[in-house]
């Protein structure tokens, strides 16, 4: 024990462990965030949702951040919403008792060099039974007056500037979410940078009624991470990714270390045909083919994670380890401590705990931690062949997803490489300690 | 096996082994060879045996047939004069049209019979008709299917297995020579690189050279259509190997010569090498008599671990890179849901690992003299 403790304290001298060990325990926060931040139930339904989730994100959108490394700073998505005080003004004007016209203002500054996707205004409108009516006014930075349309603000109204027929033919034939933002003294299609105002006026027929409006301008780019091919966030699978890699990468390795170390100190100490078995079953195991037998599980069985979890743990248990770990407690067996503790009478299973299996702790510990980003890229692996679990967001599924899109033909990169970037980043700070452990408790290796 | 699957790790100290003559070893190696294609053959059966148990998946497999055939059965008496019989009738009909075909299949049996057949039918690679996949030649034979794949995984996996070993295993004892030096310090600091899968940087791979760059193709085997003659079909062969090699390589190099270059170190530190060193032997003579020599049966056995990881990999580097092997064959297969197929593949890879493993068994025996019957 004492050594184990030297042992563990001669870690500090290698930076890569320090190193490794800091990833890890960001990763760990990071995952921690993601579920208290994103409930497990939140977070399946953002993955899962649908459009009304996904609604106001745009399709295929780059990650905000590709504008600082770019001369041409492409447009982000934004969202006003007259419930916000900071991004628009209300003013509501009562006329009669029960008649009132409010005025939503927005103003906001456009700096980009290229055109939003769409523009869509969200209504949520309150009445009995008169419907609010609302006219849009747009102005631009030069000074232009364009007015929008007019429309009855049913409870849930959405207005699509950009499919709107008569807006396109005003605005000579250009879709609204390009014409409205075009600069009328370029040669060629270009946005004018500036403040833009756009104006809601609605006339609400009754006391109480009430309307809000939020204006979403679909960029080229989302938030911090991008989005996918069905708008969905891809913060949530890349965050929501952390746990589960951890989780299975640490419960798989585990599961399948202990029970080979344990498997393989009883055969050694029944020995006879125990140990014969045990011998025989990872000779035929070596021979099952791995991945295809996971792969008809996922395909005939369940693609649920914790299935595929439970048989990975049962075909690698008696893996090509056991043999390894077979042969160091063959020398142990034979100490002269474990004859005095058989001399004194001690009974088999306290023989095997407490006599053997400590003696192999140091050996184990190391091919634990490597074990973990074996794991943890075996979730993606399957994940990449479609088997990814059906329910969860993991970083696995959002490359396959991205792979089966042609993200990589098509030049979205960020779609594959953010999960990539994760995986590998993971996987390396497991590898990088599991190595070092390797070299400080493995005697042989001491020095080399 | 007990013997050949000794990791490197726990290796046996090498001794000096007198010299034997020659029928001796023919003998011991026959003996030995016998004995392990008996219990090989053996193990086989169980692992065929297994993978089919766990095709099945408790009855699963056999209810999504039953469900097929219902389904295509049930369209397919949608023509006008089975709809104008009545209601019994057509209901009859169709129940009987349904037995034969479950007949037909065997599904009218208990599992436990079947399975048998089936693994007698697997062991002899009767493996079926495929229900979706088609091979090139327009073949249905899963048998057929399979064998097509088989070559281009062989050509892909067999370059880039041989091209990282040989290469490891020299580029380490070039740095157990010079250990200490900056490659070396480089080389282990690389090492824990290999953790991620060959796909992995697979996708790099594909990213800089095919997608920004537009040099290399994204994928797939030759270019389209083949070329007709030989030369440009190798060199098409060729251009697209590139890529997936190199993904390959990348990811087991550092590891693997690490590993080479620690068991090296370790060996070199033998009291027979520092002897080899005090005669004044040249260093070549050193290495290739005294470490080397002693080192065979553990390469062997680090070449056949190797193997076995290979034929996984491959499934998803395959995917990745659009080669037509057996991998891309199998997520083709899980596409489309084809039952036969996906059995037939796992079939065939439990056969391929035992083959490795036979033959890397005999390798073992051929050039370790203490590999023994019955030892």
């Amino acid at each position: 024990m004492k050594r184990l403790i030297h042992s563990l304290r001669e870690l500090a001298h290698y930076p890569s462990v320090i190193i490794g060990l800091v990833i890890i325990a960001t990763l760990v926060g990071l995952a921690l965030y993601a579920v208290i931040k994103i409930p497990y139930s939140e977070a399946v339904r953002l993955w899962r949702g649908g459009p009304e989730v996904w609604g106001e994100t745009p399709r295929l959108a780059a990650p905000a951040w590709y504008n600082y490394f770019s001369k041409i700073k492409q447009s982000e998505t934004f969202v006003l919403d007259s419930r916000d005080p900071e991004a628009s003004s209300k003013t509501a004007e009562i006329l009669s008792p029960d008649s009132q016209y409010t005025t939503i203002r927005y103003t906001f500054d456009y700096p980009y060099d290229t055109f939003p996707l769409e523009l869509t205004i969200y209504f949520q409108a309150k009445y009995r039974e008169k419907t609010p009516h609302a006219s849009l006014t747009w102005l631009t930075p030069d000074g232009r007056e364009i007015r929008l349309g007019q429309l009855s603000v049913r409870t849930d109204e959405v207005y699509r500037l950009s499919l709107d027929d008569r807006l396109t033919r005003r605005l000579k034939g250009v879709p609204a979410h390009q014409g409205l933002f075009a600069d009328p003294n370029s040669a060629t299609l270009a946005p004018l940078k500036g403040t833009y105002v756009l104006q809601i006026g609605v006339s609400l027929f009754e006391e109480d009624s009430d309307v809000d409006a939020r204006l979403v301008s679909y960029g080229q780019l989302y938030g911090l991470a991008g989005t996918d091919h069905r708008r969905r966030d891809l913060t949530v699978p890349l965050l929501w990714g952390i746990p589960i890699a951890l989780a299975f990468g640490l419960l798989a390795a585990v599961g399948t270390t202990l029970s080979t170390m344990f498997i393989a100190a009883f055969g050694v100490w029944f020995s006879g045909w125990v140990d014969q078995l045990i011998q025989r079953i990872t000779e035929v195991n070596m021979i099952l083919p791995f991945l295809p037998i996971l792969i008809m599980v996922g395909t005939f069985q369940s693609r649920s994670i914790a299935v595929m979890l439970g048989w990975v743990v049962l075909l690698s248990i008696f893996g090509s380890a056991i043999k390894n770990y077979r042969a160091i407690f063959m020398q142990i067996r034979e100490a002269p401590y474990v004859e005095a503790a058989k001399a004194y009478g001690a009974g088999n299973v306290r023989i095997i705990v407490r006599y053997l299996i400590p003696r192999i702790i140091p050996i184990m510990l190391p091919s634990l931690v490597s074990a973990i980003p074996a794991y943890v890229f075996l979730e993606a692996s399957l994940a990449v062949l479609g088997l990814g679990d059906p329910v969860l967001p993991t970083w696995g599924k959002v490359i396959n997803e991205a792979y089966a899109n042609g993200a990589l033909h098509n030049g979205q990169y960020y779609w594959v490489l953010e999960p990539a970037i994760l995986l590998m980043v993971a996987g390396l700070a497991f590898a990088m300690v599991g190595f070092a452990l390797d070299r400080i408790f493995n005697p042989r290796l001491r020095g080399l | 096996m007990s013997q050949a699957a000794a990791p490197i790790g726990a290796g046996v100290a090498p001794q000096q082994v007198k010299k034997r003559g020659a029928p001796d070893t023919l003998v011991r190696v026959t003996k030995y060879t016998i004995t392990r294609t008996v219990s090989l053959f053996v193990t086989v059966v169980i692992g065929v045996y297994l993978t089919i148990l766990i095709a099945n998946m408790g009855g699963h497999v056999d209810n999504i047939r039953r469900s097929q055939i219902r389904e295509a059965i049930g369209a397919a008496s949608m023509t006008p004069e089975i709809r104008r019989m009545p209601v019994e009738e057509r209901n009859a009909w169709i129940a009987a049209l349904i037995q034969v075909e479950e007949e037909r299949l065997g599904l009218d049996q208990p599992f436990i019979i079947r399975s048998f057949r089936f693994l007698g039918n697997a062991l002899t690679l009767n493996l079926g008709r495929s229900e979706y996949v088609i091979s090139d030649t327009g073949s249905r034979f899963v048998r057929n299917i399979v064998l097509e794949r088989l070559p281009a995984t062989l050509v892909l996996m067999a370059t880039s297995n041989l091209l990282l070993f040989f290469v490891s295993v020299f580029f380490a004892l070039y740095l157990s020579r010079n250990y200490g030096s900056v490659l070396d310090k480089m080389i282990i600091a690389l090492s824990p690189t290999s953790a991620a899968p060959a796909w992995f940087y697979g996708l790099f791979l594909i990213l800089i050279f095919a997608g920004l760059l537009g040099v290399l193709p994204f994928g797939g085997m030759v270019k389209a259509p083949p070329p007709d003659d030989k030369l440009s079909y190798a060199l098409s062969l060729l251009r697209h190997m590139i890529l997936p090699v190199s993904a390959w390589i990348m990811s087991g190099i550092f590891s693997s010569i690490y590993g080479w270059r620690t068991f090296f170190l370790i060996f070199s530190s033998e009291d027979y090498v520092e002897m080899a060193k005090a005669k004044g032997l040249s260093s070549r003579e050193i290495e290739r008599r005294y470490i080397l020599r002693p080192t065979l049966p553990n390469i062997i056995t680090s070449f056949m671990l190797m193997m076995i990881r290979l034929w996984a990999g491959a499934i998803i580097l395959e995917t990745v890179f659009n080669w037509p092997g057996l991998g891309k064959l199998f997520y083709q297969a899980i596409g489309q849901y084809d039952t036969p197929v996906i059995v037939g593949n796992a079939v065939i890879y439990a056969y391929l690992l035992a083959i490795t493993v036979f033959l890397l068994d005999f390798l073992y025996a051929l050039v370790d003299p203490r590999v023994k019957v019955g030892s």
